[in-house]
């Protein structure tokens, strides 16, 4: 056996790179599960390309997936990667400017030759394994095909079928250097193949041969240790930001006892909370796939109608198209959750990269005074949290409620120490009583302390009543063109949603202190990114603090006190500049924007040299 | 709820609201119609629930005592999908004009038709934009000239027949703002299908486009230039019932009964849809000479297609069944965890 040096390392950045038919995604989902079950703390970043099989071997079709782990507490994916296993020619030439100076390479010399070569669009005479143009990094070249295929000669399986097992091996090479158990992916191997043993059998041991080839080559002289991190006491799981919308949803419609009914058409990056939603029917869970947005919306205003806690879900295209029938939403003053994962770009864009710039869409893309509350989930885990929080106001306040989420927060994973039914906030639903013949006409528009109607729905004796998108008589609901009682209207739907902000969490600080020389206030899936570049800041001595804002419309009541207590507000964001117009706006505050429009996340370098500069 | 209730009359499905259709709109009738035919069908007021969308028509709701919603361009269709899914339990009913289902609604009128909620459509056909007073409608005849269409139109009208039939539509029929007796029998049939039942109403626009079907509905025309259908029977027509349809092959011809024997003509039969699409084509214009006469009553019905609220419904008792009611906990754990200590 080969001698190998063992190591302590506090964070690993491994970045899985290869064709699009590598099943890069499925080895970086792998390792990230034993990972987190083993006890880092991880991030993840799936960054793939829009085509389900771009041709093969091309730029266009490299998929990567990037993950962070370590003893410590981890905030992103990471700015630069650490160890780049690269599948292939092009794979290395799109990946290659993210590996830090020293890292290490894992090459699989079959995608290296003349045919790749030509693909990735790399002259003949500078293959980089050879030509020297790595020298400033640590090299692995290895055969993985010509093992793969060796590994599995007497398995009776074509050259096809035996190829699509290369990324096990990659995966279980990966676990050797890091220690990891390889229990989790077999028994994942197991429940996925089980019905065709060969496939199973194959998978299981090319995971086991690249095991093997770590131990007893005399490649790998070193092999690293990353303890499991500190994190706070609990039981804790993995989980990816739609997964993490859909179970919030679900647990939102366990709590308050109503059916939940999901209208929505397919559309990246959003379709995966359809996916996770119709697998739990038994849940009283129904979904519902509509032949366009606009009848995923309408399918759902009627769910609403009916009493069931309705939402609909899409991306910013499929939002769009709902504009109206949010619209009416608003008109009819019932409670509809809206979801948008957010993706890059308008019209169709860039639909498998992240941006932020649904922000505005939300705040005032409808015709008409048409106010909606905004919510916006920070993390992964915390979709959960702000999906449930969208139910909530949402059937508390019979309103309309945005649910904003972004392509790179649904596709990450991190640990999530995952709570009780019992522990989650209570709410409570009560729909308007039967009245009896000689009851006073009933008032669909009386409005209680929150200005909320009633939920009159159908099949209640005594409530029939008219309700609709022409303007409405406050009280009564009748149709009313009248001057004053419009603007009335206007004022109540717009103080409705104000009113919200009685009943959300105040907003705090994330990191540093109350006061100081410069706020950074950001939304969304910036979070880790703005938090990490914070801590750093900090630690170079730098009066910098950190505020994250999930309630968006109305904000926490004591935002604008929060932002007087800071020299200078920085608001970084993916966008052009969507939540600084909003502050600037609301509290005549000179806030500096920030803005990266590339379809990628924050790096938090970025954000440290830019704070620097500011301050400077 | 105590059995021997007083029977509701047509004024109890009468809203406070004052009607504002034009004076001599056909839809008067309708809301007639239905607000006679409602107490018969045995079901309390709040069970039914009336959803429109935009258009003359879809103020309807509003002159209803029922729960309603008057909601947005051409969706109605969709909203009612959702309530039905949803609440089964309910009387649903899909209240449009031929802007609203074949224009703007066209995509959601086809895949209601396709799934086959237990809803109720009537469709209010006018051949007009009326609300928007008077550009011509997708159902309006070629040539056409309004307000939008100076020189003449040039689009070709759909046949929201032959459209609802070609995307499987369970319940087709056709009915006449001016023949009260038959439109009530239409309304009623249709709620008695189990499915979607499509009826489509020709309905007088006096102002924007009077005397759309005045040969259907006049007197001095009526019997020459309609077919009333009835199941079982042969298709006679004519001022003398003298005339009728026989099929040649799978071509229909018109003949005269001096000549040929009733025994030999077509009889209509409201289960064969190769018939019911032969005959949902006499489409023709009346003025061109040896047109078939426009057909009126049931041209199809299928009572073999299960409806979408029994598959939707019957996949989560199935589901709660199999796998026992949701354990929330339980899911959130998920398959693997760990603790930290």
């Amino acid at each position: 056996m080969a001698k190998t040096t063992e190591n302590e390392l506090e964070s690993v950045v491994i970045r899985f790179a290869g064709d699009s038919g590598d099943g890069m995604q499925l080895t970086g989902t792998q390792f990230s599960n034993t990972t987190a079950l083993f006890g880092n703390d991880i991030a993840t970043f799936p960054d793939f390309p829009a085509e389900i099989r771009a041709p093969i071997g091309t730029l266009a079709g490299v998929s990567g997936y990037q993950i962070h782990f370590g003893s410590k507490k981890i905030n992103t994916p990471g700015d630069m990667s650490d160890v780049l296993v690269v599948m292939n020619v092009a794979a290395l030439k799109a990946n290659l400017k993210g590996l830090r100076k020293g890292g290490v390479i894992i090459a699989n010399s079959d995608g290296f030759d003349s045919k790749n070569m030509r693909l990735a669009n790399v002259p003949e005479d500078k293959n980089p394994l050879t030509d020297g143009s790595l020298s400033e990094y640590d090299v692995k070249t290895i055969d993985v095909t010509k093992i793969t295929r060796a590994a599995l000669a007497d398995s009776g399986m074509g050259t096809k079928e035996i190829d699509r097992c290369k990324n096990m091996f990659v995966l279980g090479l990966i676990y050797w250097m890091y220690h990891r158990d390889m229990q989790s992916s077999i028994e994942f191997i197991t429940s996925k193949f089980g019905k065709n043993e060969a496939v199973m059998n194959a998978n299981i041991k090319v995971l086991q041969a690249g095991w093997s080839y770590g131990e007893t080559t005399e490649m790998f002289a070193n092999r690293y240790n990353v303890a499991p991190a500190q994190m706070e006491t609990g039981i804790y799981r993995s989980i990816m930001g739609n997964q993490a919308a859909a179970y919030g949803l679900i647990s939102a419609s366990v709590k308050c006892g109503l059916p939940l009914f999901y209208g929505t058409y397919p559309i990246t990056p959003a379709s995966d909370i359809l996916h996770e939603l119709s697998k739990y029917k038994n849940f009283d869970i129904k979904t519902f796939q509509a032949e366009d947005e606009i009848a995923a919306i309408c399918s759902s205003i009627g769910a609403a109608f009916g009493g069931s806690l309705a939402i609909t879900g899409s991306s910013g295209p499929g939002i769009a198209l709902k504009g109206e029938a949010i619209g009416l939403a608003t008109m009819l003053e019932m409670p509809l959750v809206i979801v948008n994962v957010q993706r890059a770009g308008p019209s169709t864009g860039m639909p498998t990269k992240t941006e932020q710039a649904d922000l505005m869409q939300a705040m005032y893309g409808r015709n008409g005074e048409c106010p909606v509350v905004i919510v916006a989930a920070q993390s992964p885990s915390d979709c959960f949290t702000m999906a449930y929080e969208a139910c909530r106001i949402a059937l508390q306040h019979t309103i309309p409620v945005f649910f904003l989420s972004d392509g790179y927060i649904a596709n990450g994973a991190e640990p999530w120490k995952f709570p009780q039914s019992d522990d989650l906030p209570e709410i409570k639903v009560s729909f308007a009583p039967q009245r009896a013949a000689d009851d006073p006409k009933f008032m669909p528009y009386l409005r209680d302390e929150k200005l909320s109607r009633p939920w009159a729905i159908p099949g209640t004796k005594g409530l029939e009543h008219r309700i609709g998108g022409l303007e409405k008589q406050n009280e009564t609901g009748n149709i009313s063109y009248d001057g004053d009682n419009h603007e009335l209207m206007t004022h109540l739907r717009q103080e409705k949603v104000d009113r919200v902000a009685d009943n959300i969490p105040l907003q705090s600080i994330d990191t540093g202190a109350e006061t100081g020389d410069l706020l950074i206030l950001g939304w969304g899936g910036t979070y880790g990114a703005l938090k990490t570049a914070t801590t750093i800041l900090r630690g170079e001595g730098l009066n910098v603090s950190h505020a994250h804002v999930r309630y968006i419309n109305p904000f926490p009541k004591n935002l604008g006190d929060i932002l007087k207590n800071f020299k200078t507000v920085v608001v970084p964001e993916l966008n052009n500049g969507q939540l600084v117009k909003i502050i600037r706006d609301k509290y005549f505050v000179d806030a500096i924007p920030y803005n990266k429009i590339q379809g990628q996340p924050f790096m938090s370098d970025e954000v440290v040299k830019k704070i620097k500069e500011i301050l400077a | 709820m105590n059995e021997i209730e007083a029977k509701l009359t047509s004024k109890d499905f009468a809203s406070d609201q004052e009607v504002r259709w034009c004076p001599g709109c056909g839809d008067y009738s309708i809301l007639k119609q239905v607000q006679t035919v409602l107490p018969d069908l045995g079901r309390p007021r709040e069970e039914f629930v009336f959803i429109s969308g935009i258009g003359c028509s879809s103020r309807f709701p509003y002159y209803m005592d029922t729960f309603g919603m008057h909601s947005i361009h051409g969706r109605a269709t969709a909203i009612a999908t959702g309530l039905k899914a949803t609440r089964p339990d309910l009387s649903v009913w899909i209240i449009t004009g031929d802007g609203d289902s074949m224009s703007i609604g066209g995509n959601h009128f086809i895949h209601l038709l396709r799934r086959n909620p237990d809803v109720n459509v009537l469709l209010f056909n006018n051949q007009i934009y009326g609300l928007t007073k008077g550009q011509y409608s997708p159902t309006s005849e070629q040539g056409k000239v309004t307000k939008s269409s100076p020189m003449g139109s040039v689009d070709y009208p759909f046949n929201p027949i032959a459209l609802s039939l070609g995307a499987d539509a369970t319940f087709v029929a056709r009915t006449m703002d001016r023949d009260p007796k038959h439109q009530q029998a239409i309304i009623k049939r249709g709620y008695d299908h189990k499915g979607t039942s499509l009826v489509e109403i020709y309905q007088n626009c006096n102002v924007f486009n009077d005397g759309a079907y005045e040969v259907y509905t006049e007197k001095s025309s009526k019997k020459d230039e309609t077919l009333m259908m009835e199941h079982g029977k042969p298709l006679i027509f004519g001022e003398n019932n003298n005339k009728g349809i026989k099929l040649d092959g799978f071509k229909p011809v018109i003949v005269s009964l001096n000549d040929v024997s009733v025994n030999d003509l077509w009889v209509h039969d409201e289960t064969d849809l190769v018939k019911a699409t032969i005959i949902s084509r006499f489409y023709d214009d009346p003025s061109i000479e040896n047109h078939f006469p426009r057909p009126f009553g049931v041209f199809y019905v299928n009572n073999n297609k299960k409806t979408f609220d029994d598959l939707f419904n019957e996949q989560i008792a199935e589901a709660k069944e199999k796998k026992g009611t949701g354990d929330l906990d339980k899911l959130l754990a998920g398959r693997e965890t760990w603790v930290v200590n």
